[in-house]
């Protein structure tokens, strides 16, 4: 015999077991419906593989696990896949989820699948594979996924398989035992081998269940072969010594220190429940679609335990137990201790029902009512686990949340012992429930805090490099400028050299960035751009200056004119004088009248810019100023295959210019050097063609450019016309508006969500809420404007 | 040696003393050194337990220049977002008692928001990138743009500066993974008799013991 420690506290509440044994496990007819909740167990929601309208067999995968601490999903019959929606899951807080819900065809047909005989000669990570994707959780109430449990790093050298069911009236685990102990040893067998085998594999019963003792007592001597190194253990009962610390406290005598896990000390502990489904995932092949849930309670006619389908609606079962609803106050899922009340019998049942409570009001009266702590210090008596609740419940309504982890809230398994012995009927479990949710929502948000803060830093540092380079820049150009002034100023000796300059540095601004950018890093070549696009800029802007400087210039420009008059004007005399050739005359008459028309020319300026209204610049003068920085700076922009086709233009240009120059000319030397010029115009033309040629096609952005901009330009138009339009609308007519453009709203997100849905996409939730609230928003409107009609 | 304490009991006093003074300032000296703490704690601390929304509602250009205020005596009650658990939490660090939340700084919300860009409508002119302290927005000049809703912080800023007013701040439905209990009523009085604690744990079994 083994020793058996104890542990503290505890209570011994009725029992109320009896009522539910006396029938063996039945079996119910198919529901109209199965509602699969995507998450039934702890950790990521599973995800669909399914799509409404497909056809599924029993056993199927309708949704596979997604991540490590997940759980799949199988079809327990065969039917169709009606949707996948939100729908009440079994929840303390009564709220919906994602579920797939199928219509049975009432075939019940299998999948084909294949058990695992000999499982002893495969590797246990192929086992736990089949486990894993059979959808296993812990079928003994938290439902964390049993594969994560049977992979632990540390050795384990004590498996502990837990038969205790110490709450009341729950018998689930107890008939199974009864009836089918040989699958539950066999199960024992698969995680024995899985763990390595380790030296003490214990099963413990409460001693309030000698049947099911006995029928396991049998099935080990049936199999003792190999199975005299398994212990069957029995103690006494006490509640509740079904926790998993708990028993393993009895069975071992170690205590789990806090915040640790069994797997530490070389423990694993598995529910009966799910070492039986790994048996049948692996021997039989057949994932978990049904489990053994207690219908109990005096509102229910009979009392007995089923073998449910998952996704069994609670009413279905109900129905089929001559259900009372009206001397029922409320439906408990779990047992009376640790279960929590449905509001909706449409729920389904999961991998953690172990049970449906259906209490008369005589059986379960509501809550007494709730009295000051007389600090009688029962509760800490009754704690199994040696807290103090009575200074917890103080922290707790005081929210000292320090406090309370300092005093272990953390390791209190809400087991209700408490609550049941406290004499002021303080619903001690709930303080503890809702200090546990609030401490772990502070945490996480000072996890989402801490993170914030880091990515606000990392803004902050951002915009202050971005703020420096473009210092940085703004020197350089800055610098680039003043140069160019300087150099401005220079050769700035009256208007026609300046524009003759400016010309001139836009044409060399042009092509010399085309010869180096090829070289150049991009970066530089940039630099060197814009730095000659603003000293181009800045030239032009020097050229619009004040009219006082503007006068100056044109005076001076005028001095020079007349100067030039004069001289060709005493040349063309000093040539008639010493009798030259008619031609060199007629030259110096020409240069002569030039220079009166440029006099004449200046003079006309000086006057226009004398007249009030029109002291600006000639606007053809400026525009060629602004205009050639203008030019430059497009050039530069363009690209390269633009770049191209200006520089061909020009040179074509150029050529015309020089073939019309040599047909008026007859002078034969400048005829040769034009005719030479022409040829390497000509040469030129035909390499830049050349180049345009190997160019390819031209990805022209500068034509996406402009609808983007007409389309953010229309989107402002349309959203004052809109409020022009409001404007004028009377009340009535607003909220019309309103309503139909919530629709069309609507049925745009519906339409989304549907395709969501179809291709299965992550932000299915988040649409999902914009058509909720959406809804609710066209419900509203809808209401007001009902209310208007009146 | 002795002789010298007998006789100039003084002296010998004074330069004990002296000798003392020096060796333990060279010590403190070198523990200044050596354990010198980095930056400046107090700030620190009350940084951490802002919420670090960087909305700018407490009237600093963020959650730090606030927390410096705060270390420079500022009052404590002007984040809204943070509400009284961060009045209480600050209140706490600093000793001192623990004020309301000023209203002139805005009201605690009731529920978190997140911001939601309305993308068909979004024209992209970047406008809320600019104004979003923790980078939460994705997009591009002349792109749609979109939240990264699990970075947002719901500081609203965006929502001004959108010239086709296409961002909603949308509340966050409470999902079934972020649930949580609620303290029962906390007065037990006999007029809220009616009060519905969801609890099971008190049932005594009544007359139902079998
Ligand atoms: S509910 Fe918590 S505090 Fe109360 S008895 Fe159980 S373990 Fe102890
Ligand atoms: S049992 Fe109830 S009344 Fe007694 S100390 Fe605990 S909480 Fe207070
Ligand atoms: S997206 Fe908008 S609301 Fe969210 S953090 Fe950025 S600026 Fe604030
Ligand atoms: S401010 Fe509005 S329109 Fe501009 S990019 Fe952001 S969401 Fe789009």
């Amino acid at each position: 015999m083994r020793k058996i420690w104890d542990i503290p506290g505890g209570i011994h509440p009725p029992e109320n077991k009896k009522q539910s044994v006396d029938q063996s496990i039945g079996a119910l007819p198919l529901p109209d419906r199965l509602v699969l909740p995507l998450n039934q167990h702890i950790g990521a929601p599973a995800r669909p593989v399914v799509k409404p309208g497909d056809r599924v067999l029993k056993g199927q995968v309708v949704a596979e696990p997604h991540g490590i601490v997940s759980a799949g999903v199988h079809a327990s019959t065969s039917g169709v896949v009606e949707s996948i929606s939100l729908h009440p899951v079994p929840h303390p807080s009564a709220m919906s989820s994602n579920c797939i819900i199928v219509r049975p065809d009432g075939e019940d047909r299998w999948i084909e699948h294949q058990g695992i005989a000999d499982y002893g000669s495969r590797d246990p990570q192929q086992l736990l594979d089949i486990i894993r994707l059979s959808g296993i959780a812990g079928l003994g109430g938290a439902g964390f996924p049993a594969s994560v449990k049977l992979g632990p790093r540390q050795p384990i050298d004590t498996l502990i398989i837990n038969g205790t069911e110490c709450e009341p009236y729950i018998t689930a685990d107890d008939m199974l035992m009864r009836e089918r102990p040989g699958e539950i040893v066999a199960g024992i067998r698969i995680l024995a081998h899985i763990l390595g085998n380790p030296a003490n594999i214990l099963i413990g019963i409460e001693d309030n269940k000698p049947e099911a003792y006995d029928a396991l007592e049998a099935a080990l001597a049936s199999n003792s072969s190999e199975g005299s190194d398994i212990e069957l253990v029995d103690f006494p009962t006490k509640y509740p010594s079904g926790g998993e610390k708990q028993l393993i406290q009895i069975l071992t005598g170690k205590e789990v220190p806090s915040g640790k896990l069994p797997a530490e000390l070389g423990i694993v502990c598995h529910n009966v429940g799910t070492t039986q489904a790994i048996y049948r995932a692996i021997v039989l092949g057949e994932p978990l679609i049904s489990r053994i849930t207690t219908v109990t309670g005096q509102s229910c006619a009979i009392n007995r335990n089923y073998d449910v389908l998952l996704g069994t609606p609670v009413r279905h079962l109900l129905a089929n137990n001559g259900f009372d609803a009206d001397s029922c106050p409320r439906l408990i899922m779990g047992g009376p201790m640790m279960g929590f009340t449905l509001e909706n019998p449409e729920v389904p049942v999961i991998k953690t029902t172990n049970c449906i409570l259906a209490p008369s009001r005589e059986e379960m009266p509501p809550a007494p009512l709730p009295q000051p702590c007389i600090r009688c210090g029962m509760c800490a008596e009754a704690c199994p686990a040696s807290l103090l609740p009575q200074q917890l419940f103080w922290y707790a309504q005081s929210e000292n949340f320090d406090r309370l982890e300092a005093h272990n809230l953390f390791d209190c398994i809400e087991c209700g012992a408490c609550a049941y012995v406290c004499p002021s009927n303080i619903p001690l479990v709930q303080y503890y429930r809702a200090a546990k949710g609030e401490i772990r929502t502070l945490k996480q948000e000072k996890i989402k805090a801490d993170h914030s803060r880091q990515r606000f830093e990392f803004h902050k540092e951002r915009l202050e490099r971005a703020e420096a380079e473009k210092a940085a820049k703004r020197e350089a150009r800055r610098r680039a400028t003043e140069s160019a002034r300087a150099r401005g100023a220079e050769d700035d000796s009256g208007i026609t050299a300046s524009v003759a300059t400016s010309t001139e540095a836009s044409s060399t601004a042009a092509t010399s960035p085309e010869a180096k950018a090829p070289e150049a890093g991009t970066s530089a070549a940039k630099a060197t751009v814009e730095d000659i696009i603003m000293a181009a800029k800045a030239r032009a802007e020097a050229r619009k200056a004040s009219p006082e400087q503007r006068r100056a210039a044109l005076e001076r420009g005028i001095e020079a004119a007349r100067h030039r008059l004069d001289s060709t004007r005493q040349k063309l005399a000093d040539g008639e004088a010493d009798n030259l050739g008619e031609a060199s005359l007629d030259k110096l008459r020409a240069a002569v009248e030039d220079a009166r028309v440029k006099l004449a020319d200046a003079e006309g300026k000086l006057a226009k810019l004398d007249l009030p209204d029109s002291n600006d610049s000639d606007p053809a003068d400026s525009s060629r100023d602004t205009g050639s920085a203008e030019r430059v700076a497009k050039k530069l922009g363009d690209s390269p295959r633009q770049q191209l086709q200006g520089k061909i233009a020009a040179i074509n240009n150029r050529i015309a210019v020089t073939e019309q120059k040599l047909a008026e000319l007859t002078d034969a030397a400048t005829l040769d050097a034009l005719r030479s010029g022409l040829d390497k115009q000509r040469q030129k033309l035909a390499e830049a063609q050349q180049q345009l040629s190997a160019l390819p096609v031209d990805t022209a952005p500068a034509p996406v450019e402009s609808p983007v901009q007409d389309a953010a330009a229309a989107a402002i138009t349309r959203a004052r016309e809109k409020a022009a339009r409001l404007a004028q609308m009377s009340p009535e007519e607003k909220l019309r508006s309103n309503l139909d453009s919530l629709v069309s709203r609507l049925d745009k997100a519906r339409a989304r969500l549907a395709t969501a849905i179809a291709e299965n996409a992550d932000h299915v939730e988040t649409l999902r809420t914009t058509v909720v609230n959406l809804e609710s928003k066209v419900r509203e409107a809808e209401t007001k404007l009902a209310q208007g009609d009146h | 040696m002795y002789d010298i304490i007998a006789q100039e009991p003084l002296i010998a006093a004074l330069t004990a003393l002296v000798g003392l003074a020096v060796v333990f300032g060279a010590v403190l000296g070198f523990a200044a050194v050596r354990f010198k703490v980095e930056g400046d704690p107090i700030v620190d601390q009350i940084d951490s337990l802002l919420p670090q929304t960087q909305c700018g509602q407490c009237g600093h250009p963020g959650c730090r220049p606030y927390a410096e205020a705060i270390a420079n005596g500022e009052a404590i009650n002007k984040c809204p977002p943070g509400g009284q658990t961060t009045i209480n939490a600050l209140a706490n660090l600093l000793d001192v008692p623990a004020p309301e939340l000023d209203a002139e700084h805005g009201v605690e919300s009731e529920v978190k928001k997140v911001a939601y860009i309305r993308e068909d409508e979004c024209i992209g002119c970047t406008k809320c990138i600019q104004a979003c302290p923790v980078d939460a927005i994705l997009g591009a000049a002349k792109q749609m743009h979109t939240v990264i809703a699990s970075e947002c912080t719901g500081c609203d800023l965006c929502v001004e500066p959108c010239p086709v007013d296409c961002i909603d701040m949308l509340p966050l439905t409470p999902t079934l993974a972020d649930w949580r209990w609620q303290l029962p009523p906390p007065t037990p009085s006999l007029l809220n008799r009616q009060s519905k604690a969801n609890i099971i744990a008190t049932d005594r079994g009544g007359s139902a013991a079998a």
